[in-house]
């Protein structure tokens, strides 16, 4: 049977027909969900897309964090029954529901940033990065004006010693972020945050690369082995 | 009808890059001896009748539920 992976569209999402793309060209069936409707529709993982949700009004994600379908959500995805990627202002979302540690905060240069970026692959054992290798650098894209990763030095000495960064930037800090976080995971390691675009490199004709195919083709594998990730 | 006033500042650990720029600047206007700036959000919370405990305590949990993230932001509530 073919996995099916909800992706959900906010008021301001941008990023949901590229998600819904990329999770096709992994093999899965994209199913389409709607903030205001409290229906998971019975998807087997759920993709948080990029964009604006609520015009980033209040905080980044602040807003859409209590939207109808995020109490549906929020429950299935703390169990670690339920698989959730959050890209972007989905990872802020992730956040903002406290499903991940921490907060994304204003770029440290007031910029904006877009542009291909080399991430390293860290924890290659969640639900969503199986089908890296530990160290393995990919290229993909950033864009986002609120990247820079927080949290206080306990969480981050937790999220290091516990295996939970996934991601790191590699080179220059594009934000802020500290200690080069990209993103990070939950202690059942099936919520996946990430700041960059992995949907946005899955074609060579769009992106800067096709690197970041391996998120969606993960999850396939997971749910498939049909056993839980742990991180 | 009474006004509840929320102020929500980042805390003293999270870096404040528009707090920076703005002190950037207020040297380059020659604001002279501003040494540090930190940028935050004012909310004012217009709620029915009189501000009492319970009121105060409502809006203090509105602050902490919505319009404050406490992982990197303090709020303060008073009556206005």
């Amino acid at each position: 049977m073919t996995a099916r992976v909800g992706v959900v569209t906010f008021p301001g999402t941008l990023d949901d027909k590229d998600a819904a793309r990329a999770v096709s060209l992994a093999g899965a069936e994209p199913v389409s969900l709607w903030h205001a409707d409290a229906d998971l529709k019975g998807v087997d993982a759920v993709v948080l897309p990029g964009g604006f949700s609520y015009g980033d009004y209040l905080r980044c994600g602040a807003i859409a964090r209590f939207a109808p379908l995020m109490s549906e959500l929020i429950p299935a995805a703390r169990s670690g029954a339920l698989p959730v990627l959050g890209i972007c202002n989905g990872f802020q979302i992730l956040c903002e529901s406290h499903l991940l540690p921490g907060a994304l905060t204003r770029n440290s240069s007031l910029r904006f940033v877009n542009r291909d970026q080399v991430l390293r692959m860290e924890n290659t054992n969640t639900a969503w990065t199986s089908s890296y290798d530990e160290g393995q650098e990919i290229l993909v894209v950033l864009k986002s004006g609120e990247g820079g990763y927080v949290a206080d030095e306990e969480t981050l000495d937790r999220l290091e010693g516990e295996g939970r960064v996934i991601a790191r930037y590699v080179g220059s800090n594009p934000n802020g972020s500290r200690r080069d976080i990209a993103g990070v995971t939950n202690e059942h390691g099936n919520i996946v945050g990430l700041m960059p675009h992995p949907e946005h490199a899955v074609e060579a004709l769009t992106g800067p690369s096709t690197d970041g195919l391996g998120f969606f083709t993960s999850i396939l594998g997971h749910l498939a082995a049909g056993t839980p990730a742990h991180a | 009808m009474a006004r509840v006033v929320v102020d929500v500042m980042l805390k003293p650990e999270i870096l404040d890059p528009q707090g920076q720029a703005i002190a950037g600047a207020c040297s380059r206007l020659g604001f002279e001896g501003v040494e540090q700036v930190r940028q935050g959000k004012r909310f004012e919370v217009e709620v029915e009748g009189e501000v009492d405990e319970a009121k105060l305590a409502d809006v203090r949990r509105l602050a902490e539920t919505l319009l404050a993230n406490t992982v990197i932001e303090d709020f303060e509530v008073r009556p206005a």
